[in-house]
């Protein structure tokens, strides 16, 4: 395709551990559309936020290739391999929004020092009014009321302090944003009021998000596409509603299946994923997800399957999955 | 209504500094603290004009006198007047423990924030090196600094300075450790921070407190190892006032006259003491969290 803003291929990312290779992320190849919102899901310690970081290059990837379209021409740029000074003008272009709002702030600085620095640091205004102005109209944005901005972090509740880290993404006017599980931590009305935000926002300035999650229903609220992660790979990627109605893969099916549902005559079978998720270190060559597979036969113990395309649009790492 | 928009207005326009000091302001301790230190550095300043004797004029008529209406603080074993070197003394000893303080601050902090920073072989090489210096005992360090250097006041102060380098250095590489492991830390390397700015802007002022309560601790021990020096003879050199000097030197009269290690014992401890409250009150009012 290329109509991809950007592409991925082959990432790969490694941690050295004192018991061998850690494979946070694995092989990953995929591409996100201009102005789109891709879902990334998966449980706990599958590489959601590894993935997410190598992205936009807050971790260096071991191997593998993060391209990213120009803006001015049709050409790309490797995140992966750009220089410091190449890395600096990407930092303008890419930013992210971090998990949780108690710690990603620096607690010694007010809610306008630390909008403010992003904009002092990339050496954005000459004009010290420009920038008040700038600062004022990003809080504003985001739904902060100007008095606050002499406030400390402490000092104000999740949902304020998520806005702030909003702010922050926001003030170089980036083109893509990694939304690192910026719900998690809040409560559920809170929750909505930032999906709702991000929504606005994504409208106003056509921003591309990959939007990191263990939730599915906020997942699916927010995406256009949605790319489950299972111990470090995908296992399987396609739009919103296509995954909600055909599931190919089995571990997406036990996922889906595990979605509480407010009805009392529905009867759905659920699937029970029997024993732990394997170590990612040192992951035997075979589909990761055939201990706990229920369909899982000789060749998923000798071959890992490729991600490949079931259907039009519709991607699944299985051996077994076919049009239905 | 309008009432209430006033303090957030009033607050904007004191700079950050102003804002430290008004928290300050508040504690008592930490004004009392200021207050003695005050006054410590008038008398040092205005050891002249303020100290009714000669320090170190000898008067053999009136040795080992008690505290009289002549001599408020008693007189020494040449008759010298206790309170005059006192006030004389409190030059030395407040030159020594801020300046022996602050190059070990400086050296060691830039030191262990490096060192926690960077981590890997840069760290290692560092520490590794101040464990060396750690392996040798304080005292022994700063004589073997000292008579390499010769016997001044400045090589003194350079002396006490760097043994106190590595306890720093841990200190700061212990708590930038700490703080660089937070996410606050990615999200200013996510807005495009440099190095340097990370770790002063985010780093240090995170990392502040147990620096400012083991410096002011730090200038009382410099303050004693400069005493100890004095003492064999390689600081400051008799019969210049020193209290430390007059400390070791009224020892050996501590039975029959107690005064002469009293009073140079209270300088030393009231001066720490204002030196520890005045470092906790910052501590706090450095702290946003505390702020009411």
């Amino acid at each position: 395709m290329d109509g991809a803003y950007i592409r991925v291929e082959n990432l790969k990312k490694y941690f050295p551990t004192k018991r061998g290779m850690l494979h946070a992320v694995d092989d990953v190849s995929f591409e996100i559309m201009k102005g789109e919102t891709l879902g990334l899901v998966g449980e706990s310690g599958c590489g959601k936020s590894t993935l997410g970081r190598c992205l936009i290059r807050l971790l260096d990837s071991t191997s593998g290739k993060v391209l990213l379209k120009n803006a001015d021409d049709d050409g790309c740029i490797d995140i992966t391999k750009a220089t410091p000074s190449e890395m600096k003008a990407l930092r303008k272009r890419v930013q992210i929004v971090f998990q949780d709002p108690y710690s990603c702030l620096n607690p010694r600085l007010s809610v306008w020092e630390l909008i403010a620095e992003p904009l002092i640091v990339n050496k954005i205004y000459s004009n010290k009014n420009e920038m008040r102005r700038k600062i004022r109209s990003l809080m504003d944005t985001v739904g902060l009321a100007e008095r606050l901005e002499n406030s400390y972090p402490h000092e104000l509740d999740g949902g304020r302090r998520q806005r702030i880290g909003i702010a922050r993404s926001l003030a170089l006017n980036p083109e893509f944003i990694v939304l690192d599980e910026p719900v998690s931590a809040l409560d559920v009305c809170i929750q909505a009021q930032i999906l709702n935000l991000l929504n606005e926002l994504q409208k106003e300035f056509s921003y591309t998000y990959v939007f990191i999650s263990h939730n599915l229903s906020v997942v699916r609220h927010v995406s256009d596409r949605i790319a489950v992660m299972y111990l470090g790979q995908i296992v399987e990627l396609t739009e919103y509603r296509e995954l909600f109605r055909s599931p190919l893969h089995p571990y997406t099916q036990a996922l889906l299946s595990a979605i509480p549902l407010a009805k009392l005559d529905v009867n759905r079978e659920r699937i029970i994923l029997e024993g732990d998720v394997p170590s990612p270190i040192e992951p035997p060559n075979a589909c990761r997800f055939a201990g706990r597979c229920r369909y899982a036969k000789e060749i998923c113990r000798n071959t890992p399957p490729a991600l490949r395309e079931v259907m039009t649009g519709h991607y699944a790492a299985c051996h077994f999955a076919k049009e239905n | 209504m309008s009432t209430e928009i006033i303090p957030e207005l009033s607050r904007k326009k004191r700079g950050p500094f102003m804002d430290v000091m008004m928290r300050l302001a508040k504690s008592p301790l930490a004004m009392f603290g200021l207050a003695i230190i005050f006054v410590l550095v008038f008398c040092a300043v205005f050891a002249e004009v303020i100290s009714p004797y000669s320090p170190i004029k000898q008067d053999l008529m009136h040795m080992f006198e008690t505290p009289s209406a002549q001599h408020w603080l008693g007189t020494d074993e040449f008759g010298r007047d206790i309170l005059s070197r006192l006030i004389y003394g409190a030059r030395v000893s407040l030159q020594v423990g801020f300046i022996a303080v602050g190059i070990a601050l400086v050296t060691g902090g830039m030191l262990g924030a490096i060192s926690g920073y960077y981590t890997g072989w840069l760290d290692n090489c560092i520490m590794r090196v101040m464990d060396v210096l750690l392996s040798i005992p304080q005292t022994l360090l700063v004589i073997a600094i000292v008579a390499a250097l010769g016997p001044s006041l400045m090589n003194l102060m350079i002396a006490v300075g760097i043994s106190a380098v590595p306890t720093y250095a841990r200190i700061v590489r212990g708590s930038v450790l700490s703080i660089r492991s937070m996410e606050f830390i990615e999200a200013a390397r996510a807005a495009g921070s440099s190095d340097l700015r990370i770790i002063l802007k985010h780093i240090i002022p995170n990392s502040m407190a147990p620096i400012i309560v083991q410096s002011t601790l730090g200038v009382a021990s410099a303050i004693l190892n400069a005493a100890g020096l004095s003492f064999i003879g390689l600081g400051i050199q008799p019969p210049n006032p020193e209290w430390g000097a007059m400390l070791s030197g009224g020892r050996q009269y501590i039975r029959d006259f107690p005064h002469m290690t009293l009073y140079p014992g209270l300088a030393i401890m009231l001066t720490i003491l204002a030196l520890n409250f005045l470092g906790d009150g910052l501590r706090d009012a450095l702290d946003p969290k505390l702020k009411r």
